[in-house]
């Protein structure tokens, strides 16, 4: 397989996540201060990194058999997470994830907290935002990106799709100063949530021991089908809604 | 004990998410393809998208069922 699916897919994740991150840090930087939130953002690039650093080496010593049977799990166990999410919003049963009322969010309890100095940091709530916003963010990316590499034996592609979302995300959030609002992040987490389990099935039942037919090729009839399976839920939603009562909606959890 | 127990809920929110049901579906599916390949001998290359496909439209059915 050419390392192209494998870039697209990591971008892709990587341009929904780092989105959500840009969010939290401009609402720290612009409401309190921005050098605290740059060394909270700081902090939690140096703990990525050192996970990335020790866990994917690590994971790349592991036999590829057993392998790919637990990263296969879990990544199909975390794509059906982002396609469950992705279906609820489609169909109105989960509100749409918007940036700009998440900013909103943040910028109110940024403004209600206290400024207090701690270990050396100027302003203590604007360093742990921005810590943990990069940080869990930055958790989602990290574990695509390793999971992805490792499984086609590419660590490289995949953190060159990783870099260059961030890269067009960070210069895209200099240039506007303000939430990006415009990115559409329900349908492209719905994309990569068709991307994550399609490449966590085929993994998965490799490692429990299935010789695929046409052996990678079957990813290209296995994607679509997944992809139309969603199209399906879909349109199923939406006609329970047309012969049902109105959806009640799941409340929303900032970064989700 | 406090932390300890945080660290888990973060680690169990982050991989199974919001369904269970989901992880237990897609464990069962992995050790059906497994039972099939090693035991019966079937190159069972259809049951683990069976079992995911299954799971999803399961956790749709429940999660708007129960919001009518």
């Amino acid at each position: 397989m050419t390392a192209l699916p494998l870039i697209l897919t990591v971008f892709v994740a990587c341009v929904v996540e780092a989105v959500e991150a840009l969010t939290i840090v401009l609402a720290a930087g612009i409401t309190r201060e921005w050098k605290s939130t740059f060394q909270g953002m700081g902090a939690a690039l140096v703990v990525l990194a050192v996970i990335t650093a020790v866990v994917g080496p690590a994971i790349g010593h592991l036999p590829l058999t057993p392998l790919r049977l637990v990263v296969g799990a879990l990544l199909a166990v975390f794509g059906l997470q982002w396609l469950r999410k992705g279906v609820l919003r489609a169909t109105g049963y989960k509100s749409l994830h918007d940036e700009a009322s998440a900013y909103l969010r943040e910028v109110t309890a940024a403004e209600a907290a206290d400024k207090e100095v701690r270990r050396g940091v100027s302003d203590w709530y604007a360093f742990t935002l921005a810590f943990k916003g990069v940080l869990l963010e930055g958790l989602e990316v990290v574990f695509i990106v390793i999971t992805f590499g490792v499984n086609q034996k590419n660590v490289g592609a995949a953190v060159i799709g990783a870099a260059a979302a961030i890269i067009v995300v960070t210069i895209t959030g200099i240039a506007v100063k303000a939430p990006l609002t415009k990115v559409p992040e329900n349908w492209m987490k719905l994309a990569v949530g068709v991307m994550l389990t399609s490449f966590g099935t085929f993994w998965g039942a490799e490692g429990a021991g299935v010789a695929w037919p046409g052996n990678d090729a079957a990813l290209l009839v296995l994607i679509p089908v997944v992809a139309l399976f969603t199209a399906t839920c879909i349109l199923w939603l939406h006609s329970r809604q047309v012969s049902g009562a109105a959806p009640a909606k799941e409340s929303e959890i900032v970064g989700s | 004990m406090r932390q300890l127990k945080a660290f888990g809920a973060f680690w169990y929110d982050f991989v199974v998410g919001d369904d269970w049901q989901v992880a237990a579906l897609v464990v069962a599916g992995l050790a059906l393809t497994a039972v099939l390949v090693h035991a019966a001998h079937v190159n069972a290359w259809w049951a683990l998208p069976v079992f995911v496909l299954a799971a999803l439209a399961w956790s749709l059915h429940r999660a708007t069922a129960t919001r009518k």
